[in-house]
């Protein structure tokens, strides 16, 4: 590849055919099922920020991710996963703070500022066991449980599950957002992407979680904005039609190997 | 107005806090903050950390929640020398790879047996069921499997030859667990010997000095007034139980 193509985008680079195949050995791959909220912060990040990327698809509800290929890539078992030549990496947290840093995108995705950093640090790392745990056990009462015990989930359990929601979203609004437009101000950052697609979680259920919450509705607002509707309408599309789940599950012969898992992970 | 910490040691995020600021010589004021005692709970902490936990930083104006991000801000503030934190890209994705997947990973299980072991029984006095505890037991172990495997390898330390935030990260969470009389290092050689590189990059002054309250655990747990946790006691049985 001539070096100086490098820096502009794909379609305007003339590559012969062995350039281009080249390029398609070197281009950074990411491995991704859009159910998943992860995986949807480092798409949206990915193409937002114009990084070219392989979309490799995982099927999660198929059991791809417990298969010997995907086990060669990753013993974790989980997505998103990056392989950017014979660097892989998991955890989309780190997946995005790479691909920042990598890819040099404009500063207020992960501001260089000591506090401003500090800021989405912050929420980067509390989300993990606040709005993330919070929001996928709603998605899996509400979408999957009902379907592995053939009985909606108890209403005291559901109803604590919601307790907790609600507090990690009160939080959410008096301290990480308050009155500010975005997390660390004026400006959209990874703290946003990856608060929205946890959020969009528990909405793909049939919860709106902004109804009643006109400062929280306003943010996402604003993220969806500056994500560009499209975009983020493409991202959540598989979410948004998450009543299909269940049937795909049962036709692979998922539930009998998920039970047990589930059972531990939501007690 | 130094910078203050607001640490208890008893909980593992802030053990890695006071260790890697007292390692890098960051002079700091301790705010000590028993979580046992409900001080998190204050007027005062809650103009720290609306959050409610430990541990906390403040830095004049600027208060930060979140272990975490704390070092991260300490180790770019004080410039702390590059293997903390690596400013090589790929030798820090490594280390943010561990620090993300920790906290629902070896920082949940870790915590659970502790409860489950120490706490639960003898403060709350409930029984902890058979099978909850062998499936906490299951999942530490499924995780400390992973750190083996995935995280170190055949490295000294997670992020290659030198000692990380990663390493710090991951040794308080596995002691949380040894706290309650586990000794998760029996049998597994591999994280024994990465345990000893850690403790000796430390120094074990400050690494044994951080840990005494946690080793003494089982001891203060049988002291503690068994009314301290009463009030909590709905919401922790269904954390853990």
């Amino acid at each position: 590849m001539c070096v100086r193509d490098r820096g502009r985008s794909l379609s305007s680079i003339n590559m012969c055919e062995r350039q281009r195949s080249l390029f398609a050995i070197m281009t950074l791959e990411l491995f991704l099922d859009l159910h998943s909220q992860p995986c949807r912060a480092v798409y949206i990040f990915a193409k937002k920020a114009n990084i070219p990327f392989e979309f490799k698809k995982v099927d999660l509800a198929s059991g791809q991710q417990y298969g010997e290929e995907f086990g060669k890539l990753s013993i974790v078992r989980k997505v998103p996963v990056l392989r950017d030549g014979d660097f892989i990496l998991t955890e989309s947290i780190a997946i995005l703070m790479y691909l920042a840093e990598k890819f040099a995108t404009p500063d207020h995705w992960y501001p260089v500022a000591l506090q401003q950093r500090a800021r989405v640090n912050e929420y980067l790392s509390w989300q993990h066991k606040a709005i993330r745990e919070n929001g996928s056990k709603i998605f899996w009462f509400r979408a999957m449980v009902p379907l592995l015990t053939g009985a909606p989930v108890g209403q005291e359990r559901m109803d604590s599950a919601m307790e907790d929601l609600t507090s990690a979203l009160a939080v959410f609004e008096q301290k990480f957002l308050q009155q500010r437009c975005f997390i660390t101000g004026k400006d959209i950052s990874l703290a946003d992407l990856v608060a929205i697609v946890e959020l969009m979680q528990p909405v793909g259920t049939g919860l709106d979680v902004f109804e009643g919450r006109p400062s929280l509705s306003a943010w996402r607002d604003r993220v969806k904005k500056e994500i560009g509707a499209s975009l983020f309408d493409e991202a959540h599309q598989v979410i948004m039609n998450v009543h299909m789940l269940p049937q795909v599950f049962e036709d692979n012969g998922m539930l009998e190997l998920m039970k047990p898992q589930l059972k531990k992970l939501f007690n | 107005m130094a910078l203050e910490l607001y640490l208890d040691l008893y909980s593992q995020p802030c053990r890695s806090v006071y260790m890697f600021a007292k390692k890098n010589n960051i002079n700091f004021d301790f705010k000590k903050i028993s979580l046992f005692g409900g001080e998190q709970y204050g007027e005062e902490f809650g103009k720290i950390n609306m959050i409610r936990k430990a541990p906390a930083m403040r830095d004049g104006e600027f208060c930060l929640a979140e272990s975490i991000a704390i070092m991260t801000y300490l180790a770019e503030k004080f410039q702390t020398p590059d293997h903390w934190y690596p400013a090589d890209l790929q030798k820090r994705a490594r280390v943010n790879e561990y620090l993300a997947w920790q906290h629902t990973a070896v920082r949940m299980h870790g915590s659970k047996v502790f409860w489950l072991r120490v706490l639960i029984p003898k403060l709350l006095g409930e029984e902890v069921p058979k099978d909850k505890m062998a499936a906490a037991l299951e999942d530490l172990d499924g995780s400390l499997k992973l750190i083996e495997e995935k995280f170190l390898q055949d490295r000294p330390f997670i992020a290659g030859n030198e000692i990380s935030l990663a390493d710090v990260v991951a040794i308080v969470e596995i002691m949380q667990p040894v706290g309650s009389g586990l000794d998760v290092f029996e049998s597994r050689p591999k994280l024994s010997a990465w345990k000893d590189r850690v403790q000796a990059a430390l120094g074990p002054e400050l690494f044994d000095e951080a840990h005494q309250i946690i080793l003494n655990a089982r001891e203060m747990a049988d002291n503690m007034d068994i009314n301290t946790l009463q009030a909590f006691k709905p919401k922790l049985l269904r954390l853990f139980l």
